[in-house]
């Protein structure tokens, strides 16, 4: 049934424009191949130099501090969604999970630094693994048991602060605080933090032998099966890497904010899906790359800013701009592969 | 798709028998004992006036599960659904001042050309469901929000408000239409070579598509019809809340929507489509939080619950269809 999924999944429509390209050279190809992973990059940098002319405000170093700050956190989630995805899975739990981690993170302030952080790492990472087994063990679909858990999560949430009610604080001067609210040149720690993040995940992607069966996993889970790779443990420690970096982002945001706040985190997946496609990665798994990730990220974030640098447009256009752009994206990502799949 | 194969073993075809019961009747068997519970431990449970209230509640949710029912019947889902809800209600102030036709006409439309844009994005571009209908989950709002200015308007009009209001031999209108439209979409299922397009589409796309079977219009066709229900979902609320309010209608729709449907006994994986289970799982996820929250368990507990009996349905599901 597994197999009969992923099989139907994937457009299955004759598509006649095939024929037509496999007389061609493979040069253009790869040209779609590059346009596809680095595309999202060209588009940011297009964005980020028309706007630099057009507002003066955006090219401030202030003005990038800000945006970089506020893209750190989603940027975490969204690394942690990547490597999911890439394994042919998605996690709708990261929203929940990330609000989930901030109010644990608050909470735990008190005590110091370390348990800040590792208390909701524990528990994120927990509901993670659980998240993983359904899928991995039980066989249960990504969708329906990760919709389970942004459930979970968010109950969870309300019972620990009595049904929203309390809001737990970071003690004022702790070490925690600095985490979130500390920086360096300006740049506030999360940005460091995402960047170190974004650099391991890249080399385990691209180095490791885990990195190695991830793609194989998204690519077929059959087919690594066969091989004799160990699938179900990379899906579960897939899952688990996604509930820990969306509970550190949640913690490092709670750090922040000095605050365990509860309504945030809300439709977060959904931003987190959309900067992972934006930045190539196919929804169907088996191909992707982090770097796009965080340019998609950085596009959303940048979008976001422009908007509220044209003080005359309702922030309501932000979301318009960002759904258009992601129609735009994944349409000619899909004509792309159809492109590069054609050999 | 759903036969249990016939080489089984004689302990797998029990087990698989007795998950296939579960999994046909568990969520009737499961809203019957929780009717019984409450009737026995809940005080004015049993009251016209509180079914009435139950049902008008999970009316909405019933008319955007119909509609997502057919769309996950297809192999598909339709995130948006949330968003169009918000989108028709914003458009709703526009043309009242012309009366009620008009500005639900334009409302519905709204629902239509989501689903226009979704089901062609399916279908032609082949882009996946969850993709596609992504675009306009995180759009759609945000052009509610710039057709409202972003504000809550208050609805004066007596002709919508009566929609929410008003009763029909004492069934509220909210009620009658969500039942109405159950009956018409179970017998479009059942009954109509749509219906069966729809079942073959999902079950197989590739062989609908060499048994010359219309697959794209089938495809667009399930999208429209989910927008158009979830476009009169959001007129309804609407209605019920007296104020038309673009940021907060509909939120989390999508997701109560694919719990009822799933639920109700309809596989994510296509080719089949469980209307009246469908209105029966939107009904287990309500009267479970009615019956949380009046035992004095918060909205916590009540979403920890819900979250648990979506897991225990989704288990059985795969029961039956492993082999």
């Amino acid at each position: 049934m597994k197999s009969l999924v992923k099989a139907t999944s994937a457009p299955t429509v004759p598509r006649q424009a095939v024929p037509a390209y496999t007389a061609r050279p493979t040069g253009r190809q790869r040209a779609a191949e590059l346009l596809q992973r680095q595309g999202v990059l060209a588009v940011l940098l297009l964005v980020v130099l028309v706007s630099s002319f057009v507002f003066p405000s955006f090219a401030s170093l202030d003005n990038a501090r800000g945006v970089t700050v506020q893209a750190s956190f989603l940027s975490i989630v969204a690394l942690g969604m990547t490597l999911v995805i890439i394994s042919g899975g998605i996690d709708l739990s990261v929203g929940s999970v990330f609000a989930l981690g901030g109010v644990l993170a608050a909470w735990a302030s008190q005590w110091g630094v370390l348990p800040a952080l590792l208390v909701p790492l524990a528990v994120c990472g927990a509901i993670g693994a659980v998240n993983g087994l359904l899928v991995a063990r039980a066989g249960m679909a990504p969708f329906i048991v990760t919709l389970a858990s942004l459930l979970g999560a968010r109950g969870l949430l309300l019972a620990l602060t009595h049904e929203g009610a309390t809001t737990y604080l970071v003690p004022r001067g702790s070490a925690f605080a600095e985490l979130g609210g500390g920086s360096l040149g300006g740049f506030g720690y999360p940005v460091f933090i995402a960047l170190a993040l974004f650099a391991a995940g890249g080399l385990v992607l691209q180095r490791t032998s885990f990195g190695q069966t991830l793609f194989a996993v998204g690519g077929s889970s059959d087919a690594a099966t066969l091989m004799g790779l160990p699938v179900a443990r990379t899906k579960v420690l897939v899952y688990v890497l996604s509930g820990l970096l969306a509970g550190l982002a949640g913690a490092l945001n709670a750090a922040r904010l000095s605050s365990g706040v509860t309504i945030i985190g809300v439709g977060m997946e959904l931003d987190a899906i959309a900067a992972v496609v934006i930045g190539g990665t196919l929804l169907v798994g088996g191909a992707g790359s982090v770097s796009g990730t965080l340019w998609g990220v950085l596009l959303l974030a940048v979008i976001q800013n422009l908007i509220n640098q044209i003080g005359s447009l309702n922030s309501s256009y932000q979301s318009v701009v960002s759904g258009g752009f992601l129609i735009l994206v994944v349409v000619a990502q899909r004509y792309l592969s159809a492109a590069r799949r054609s050999t | 798709m759903t036969d249990v194969p016939i080489t089984l073993a004689a302990r797998g075809l029990d087990r698989s028998r007795v998950a296939g019961l579960l999994q046909r009747y568990g969520v009737y068997g499961a809203v019957a004992a929780l009717l019984l519970f409450n009737a026995v431990f809940t005080d004015h449970f049993l009251t016209v006036d509180n079914l009435r209230t139950q049902l008008v509640q999970v009316s909405p949710v019933v008319i955007v599960a119909l509609g997502m029912a057919l769309v996950i019947g297809t192999e598909g889902v339709d995130l948006s659904v949330g968003s169009t809800m918000a989108l028709a209600s914003a458009l709703l102030p526009l043309y009242l001042g012309y009366g009620l036709a008009p500005a639900l006409l334009l409302a519905l439309f709204a629902g239509v050309v989501v689903g226009l844009v979704n089901g062609s994005l399916v279908a032609l571009v082949g882009l996946q469901p969850i993709v596609a209908t992504l675009a306009l989950f995180v759009g759609g709002r945000g052009l509610a929000l710039v057709i409202a200015d972003g504000q809550l308007k208050q609805i004066q009009n007596r002709d919508l408000l009566g929609l929410g209001t008003d009763s029909l031999l004492g069934i509220p209108l909210v009620v009658l239409i969500a039942g109405v439209l159950a009956v018409v979409i179970a017998f479009l299922v059942q009954r109509t070579t749509f219906g069966r397009q729809l079942v073959a589409v999902g079950g197989n796309r590739a062989a609908a598509a060499l048994a010359g079977l219309p697959v794209k219009r089938v495809l667009i066709g399930v999208y429209v019809l989910c927008g158009v229900l979830a476009a009169l979902a959001g007129v309804l609320a609407t209605a019920r809340l007296t104020a038309s309010d673009p940021s907060a209608l509909g939120n989390l729709m999508e997701l109560s929507a694919i719990t009822a449907v799933v639920v109700g006994g309809t596989p994510l994986t296509g080719g089949s489509v469980r209307v009246l289970g469908t209105v029966t799982g939107a009904l287990l996820m309500q009267l479970l939080h009615a019956t949380l929250v009046t035992h004095n368990l918060h909205d916590s507990t009540a979403q920890m619950a819900q979250a648990a009996i979506i897991l225990v349905a989704v288990y059985v599901a795969r029961e039956r269809r492993s082999r």
